[in-house]
């Protein structure tokens, strides 16, 4: 049997994880594939809750399927749609489905999104949902009633290493390791001498950090990403470079620059791995880990 | 603080009159005068569109605080026109509507939707600051409500998508944590924002909420 994420986690090696979105609608043909395509080359894969609140199929049905195709899924579970009920329920339903990993999420704000008049939930926030996930495998619900059987989870969160003002994500970032966070896959960097410097700050906790690499596939991407991405930066010889690619190549330049990325984070042993997200080009994952020089 | 109000599409207004030839017109001399959405003006203006409507506005009033007891009395001195009226729009806050309903037996119509509590930062400009939620969390976060100034009612810090101290629904709303942070910090207590906040009780005091006092 594969190893367990967590004990991927613990075991030191360079970890990979990749990103599943699901469908709109019920054809799910595509999700399967790029579950195939994906399953074994990375250590597990996230299936997004509803990304930008645009509703969408289940992450808990895009687990099950990597589940049942032999893959190792993320669960991303955001407090934006279920209350403590519903979080906790659909906890229990993923456990008893062999689903082991959650990542916690407060969520993107309902007006982002395609249902802006829907009413946001965050009966919960992320920090809460960690420390409500601890308390399940204690054997207690959230209203300290006994669990006729109960989880075990490898919880994870985000951070956002070059977030501005930085001092409220860090004290966040510390209130989510206290909460009982393992791992973080953090928002996308660009700029590996600034993440540096967080991972120096970082390192100072017993938790595993996968650094966000997200594939740029244009100039007009990466400027867009560093206006309106919270905490994002593309440095401008990335955008030159991009914008340099002769016509119909800056895709490629895009994976030539998450490969070289990936491979300067590994070879320099900055964090503990990388979360590799190709938004809607998740064909081209396998390239960018190949170009990282991780697959064959 | 005041009641902050604004006034409904017109064509609802129409839709809700629909039935109705003969209107009593009532506005409020405190919130919605000073937001200018049901003072003697906004009275007499609605009063005119009415007319090209083809309705007949028995009378008018403009109750000097529609939500105070008070009412009762004004109501009962123009019982008259009332009386001669078969509906009344309520150019007041949703309070106001409801003490009106309290008064008069007739169809009761808003012409306004409340839209929060809130109190006046800057002239002209209003701003909600408490959500009454039954259990004040002011003096931990210096002053500044994270249920009401934050967009998701966070209690333990900001989200991903505060950016710049802006929050993530608006680039011209400021990120209630940003604000936290720093007056806390100013204050030199940023130890009450590394606390962890365990879910809040929406239940203080379940809905209808009331109490009596002794
Ligand atoms: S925490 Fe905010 S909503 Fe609650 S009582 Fe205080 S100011 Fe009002
Ligand atoms: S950006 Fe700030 S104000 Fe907006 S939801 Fe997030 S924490 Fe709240």
């Amino acid at each position: 049997m594969a190893p367990s994420f967590k004990e991927v986690l613990k075991s030191g090696k360079f970890v990979v994880t990749s990103e599943i979105g699901p469908p709109k609608g019920t054809n799910i043909e595509k999700m399967l594939h790029h579950i195939d395509l994906l399953k074994d080359k990375v250590d597990a894969l996230n299936v997004t809750d509803h990304q930008s609140s645009v509703m969408r199929f289940p992450s808990i049905g895009g687990c099950l399927a990597i589940k049942e195709r032999g893959g190792e899924p993320i669960l991303q579970m955001t407090c934006r749609d279920r209350n403590r009920l519903a979080l906790q329920a659909e906890l229990l339903f993923a456990y008893t489905r062999g689903i082991r990993n959650v990542l916690c999420l407060t969520g993107d704000a309902v007006v982002v999104g395609d249902h802006k008049a829907a009413k946001g939930v965050f009966d919960l926030d992320s920090t809460q949902l960690l420390r409500m996930i601890r308390q399940m495998e204690s054997g207690k619900d959230l209203g300290g009633n006994e669990l006729d059987g109960t989880v075990e989870f490898c919880a994870g969160a985000i951070v956002t290493p070059e977030a501005n003002p930085i001092e409220p994500q860090l004290m966040k970032f510390e209130k989510k390791v206290e909460a009982g966070a393992e791992f973080f896959q953090t928002q996308a960097i660009y700029d590996l001498d600034k993440f540096a410097k967080f991972m120096q700050y970082a390192r100072q906790f017993p938790v595993k950090i996968l650094a966000g690499i997200i594939l740029l596939v244009s100039a007009r991407m990466a400027k867009y990403m560093t206006e309106n991405v919270p905490g994002v930066f593309v440095p401008q010889n990335l955008i030159d470079e991009l914008a340099a690619a002769p016509k119909g190549e800056a895709l490629n330049k895009g994976i030539e620059i998450a490969g070289r990325m990936i491979a300067t984070i590994k070879k320099e042993a900055m964090c503990d791995g990388v979360h590799v997200m190709a938004i809607g080009k998740e064909e081209v994952v396998p390239d960018i880990l190949k170009a990282a020089g991780l697959a064959a | 603080m005041k009641s902050i109000t604004k006034q409904k599409p017109f064509k609802e207004i129409e839709q809700q009159l629909g039935g109705f030839d003969r209107v009593y017109i009532a506005g409020c001399g405190t919130c919605t005068t000073m937001t200018k959405t049901g003072g003697k003006e906004e009275v007499l203006a609605m009063g005119k569109r009415l007319q090209e409507l083809g309705k007949l506005v028995t009378g008018w009033i403009v109750i000097p605080t529609a939500c105070d007891e008070m009412t009762e009395v004004a109501i009962k001195e123009n019982n008259g026109a009332i009386q001669n009226a078969n509906c009344i729009l309520v150019m007041a806050c949703a309070l106001g509507v409801h003490k009106l309903s309290t008064y008069i037996n007739k169809p009761v119509i808003p012409a306004l939707d409340t839209l929060f509590i809130g109190v006046e930062d800057e002239p002209g400009h209003f701003q909600e600051v408490c959500a009454q939620c039954g259990q004040c969390v002011l003096g931990e976060t210096a002053g500044i409500c994270p249920l009401t100034a934050c967009h998701k009612g966070l209690l333990n810090g900001p989200c991903g998508g505060t950016n710049n101290g802006k929050c993530e629904v608006d680039k011209e709303k400021d990120c209630a944590w940003t604000l936290i942070y720093q007056r806390l910090k100013e204050q030199g207590r940023l130890d009450l924002m590394r606390k962890y906040y365990s879910p809040r009780d929406y239940n203080v005091a379940p809905r209808p909420r009331m109490t009596q006092i002794t």
